[in-house]
């Protein structure tokens, strides 16, 4: 299998006031597509840092991030933006839904910013809702949806670009545990159509469900369980 | 993003906080209600003093005695330059011009009538038959003094309505016998009522036959002769040729002043356009602190919605697709103050012309144009500065603001 994503020699450091925080140090890593990953670790270890910087949302300062064999780290704001939007889809803790927005207009919203027609957008939007169990809710703003039903928004949007990865940082920490169930299942299912699934969680129980974990420490993976 | 998402987003995210959009869009408002205002006052002005002056007559050439001197004194005029007085016999000289089409001599002076032992008094002008055209008078009773020799009159008088109203009364005025000074004259007509107006009030006047009137002041001098030219081009002409009949008639003494109406209104036109002008500069600083308040409100609004703006970042928005959207919203809302403004300042004039109808408070075409350009261009040129402000958002530090 090829290597989805490769990090070498990354290092990301944060200067607050005088002095350095290293949150991540020398970092290599290696994930291949289709695969499932939990990152675990304290706060501070860095895990938060390192999926910004897979998402290109951060920029290491040394080191090389590639992403399906090409080198992302030099690439300009405007281009990474771009693959941001195709190939990298985002699961936050806090859902981030915008809030004046309904929920078919924030799953349509990457869409929206990439320029697709408005005709294959609803098309898809429509599909999304279906998949997700929101064909019901779809007029609905966040604030009229439950938390398990903002997620499902959430991650219908994640997937409707049908990116090559989804990165998921606590995506399960703000709901209870039966729903937080449900949103794993949901994002387990896309693993299963082939997209890499990347989830940032303090939850032993649920990182235990990757097929791979990766413990990290002070900015560097202690434990890699490949 | 295509263009219209961008515009629905944009209006999504103004409508989204109502009062935040409404202030921004009442302060543009009022800018542009005060450009329109402001200008439709000034205007108006200026087309209500160029409507009175045409009211005076059209493609009128005025010559008075003597010539008006802005060169200081000059040695050579203390010999030569005695005045000579205009006469009824220059003013017969000036039909002999091409560009003449008629000539009303006028000789003004107070006398008082009498009727029926009331007395008042009024001011008397002596013309002749073409004095109601040349200053587009009209005749609310009767007829005007009858054509004939200039220096021979009927004694026949033409009243102003006030005249008429104080005199006579409910009585008919017309054939009635009066007397002004010494003389006795016979009413043959009566003004229609001008209201205020510039120069002299017709109202308050009584006009008999040149010659009679200048018997009566025991003088044979012009106060003013009227031309009228054939046409507002040939007022020039009619100028020029009126100088030079006069001045071979004064022995080649140039000692007239000439007026044409044009030069009057020109400068009157310049002068209350300036005027105007001036006024919407000051109304347009009203535009600017809009323009900052535009600046101010969509800065607060960044702030406000950072995590949103690194939402967007996370699903792909590039710096351009955010900057366009905040320039979008500071766009639209200043159009919509603008257009608000617009019709606000249009009401408000129309409110004016309502209630001074003889105002014609209606605001210039360029006034309302530059107003409208104004609030645009302040609008988006104070709205850069916050989308670039939001483009350049660091979006892990937004994504974790809430």
């Amino acid at each position: 299998m090829s290597a989805l994503i490769e990090l070498s020699g990354i290092d990301r450091i944060f200067y607050l006031g005088d002095s350095e925080v290293h949150a991540l140090r020398n970092l290599e890593l290696s994930i291949a597509a289709g695969e499932y990953v939990a990152v675990m670790g304290p706060s501070g270890s860095g895990k938060s840092t390192l999926l910004n910087l897979l998402g290109l949302l951060d920029r290491p300062n040394a080191g090389t991030y590639r992403l399906e064999g090409r080198d992302v780290t030099t690439l300009s704001p405007e281009e990474q933006a771009h693959v941001r939007s195709e190939r990298v889809g985002f699961v936050f803790q806090s859902f981030h839904l915008v809030p004046r927005l309904t929920a078919a207009e924030n799953i349509a919203l990457p869409m929206t910013l990439a320029g697709i027609e408005p005709a294959q957008r609803n098309k898809r939007v429509e599909q999304a809702l279906k998949d997700y169990g929101l064909s019901n809710r779809a007029d609905h703003r966040p604030d009229q949806l439950s938390g398990g039903q903002r997620q499902r928004v959430a991650i219908a949007r994640a997937t409707i670009m049908q990116p090559a990865m989804i990165l998921a940082d606590e995506p399960t920490g703000n709901l209870d545990r039966a729903t937080g169930e449900e949103v794993m299942r949901l994002l387990e299912e896309l693993k299963d159509q082939g997209v890499t699934l990347i989830v940032v969680t303090h939850d032993k129980e649920l990182g235990a469900r990757a097929r791979r974990q990766l413990l990290m420490e002070d900015g560097e993976v202690r434990q890699d369980s490949k | 993003m295509r263009s219209p998402d961008l515009i629905r987003f944009a209006r999504d995210a103004a409508t989204g906080n109502p009062l935040r959009s409404s202030l921004l869009v009442l302060a543009m408002a009022i800018g542009v209600a005060a450009v329109v205002v402001l200008t439709a006052l000034g205007d108006g002005a200026r087309r209500y003093v160029v409507n009175e002056f045409s009211s005076l007559g059209t493609n009128l050439v005025i010559v008075l005695p003597g010539r008006s001197q802005t060169g200081g004194f000059n040695p050579g005029n203390a010999i030569t330059s005695t005045v000579r007085d205009l006469t009824i016999d220059d003013a017969q000289a000036l039909l002999r011009a091409s560009a003449v089409h008629r000539v009303a001599p006028l000789a003004v002076g107070t006398s008082e009538i009498s009727f029926g032992g009331k007395l008042r008094e009024v001011i008397l002008a002596g013309t002749n038959s073409q004095f109601i055209d040349v200053r587009n008078l009209k005749l609310a009773q009767g007829r005007f003094l009858p054509e004939g020799d200039w220096r021979r009159g009927a004694s026949e008088a033409v009243i102003g309505a006030k005249i008429r109203d104080e005199i006579f009364g409910s009585e008919s005025a017309l054939g009635q016998l009066i007397r002004i000074g010494d003389r006795r004259f016979r009413v043959v007509g009566v003004l229609a009522s001008t209201g205020q107006g510039l120069g002299m009030n017709t109202d308050e006047l009584v006009i008999v036959p040149v010659s009679l009137a200048q018997a009566m002041f025991n003088s044979n001098t012009l106060f003013r002769i009227l031309v009228e030219a054939n046409s507002r081009e040939a007022i020039e002409a009619a100028k020029t040729q009126v100088t030079a009949i006069i001045k071979q008639r004064h022995e080649g003494e140039e000692d007239v002043t000439i007026i044409t109406q044009d030069a009057v209104l020109a400068t009157f036109d310049k002068l209350l356009g300036t005027l105007t002008l001036a006024v919407a500069g000051i109304a347009a600083i009203s535009l600017a602190v809009a323009g900052i308040l535009v600046m101010n409100v969509m800065l607060v609004s960044v702030t406000q919605r950072t995590s949103e703006i690194g939402l967007l970042k996370a699903l792909g928005a590039t710096g351009a697709t955010i900057r366009s959207a905040f320039l979008t919203e500071a766009a639209m809302l200043s159009v919509a103050g603008a257009l608000l403004g617009y019709l606000l300042g249009q009401g408000a004039a129309a409110l004016i012309r309502l209630l001074y109808p003889v105002f014609p408070a209606f605001p210039p075409d360029w006034a309302v144009f530059a107003g409208l350009g104004t609030a645009l261009f302040t609008g988006i040129l104070f709205g850069v500065l916050p989308a670039r402000q939001a483009a350049r958002l660091d979006p892990v530090q937004s994504l974790a603001k809430r």
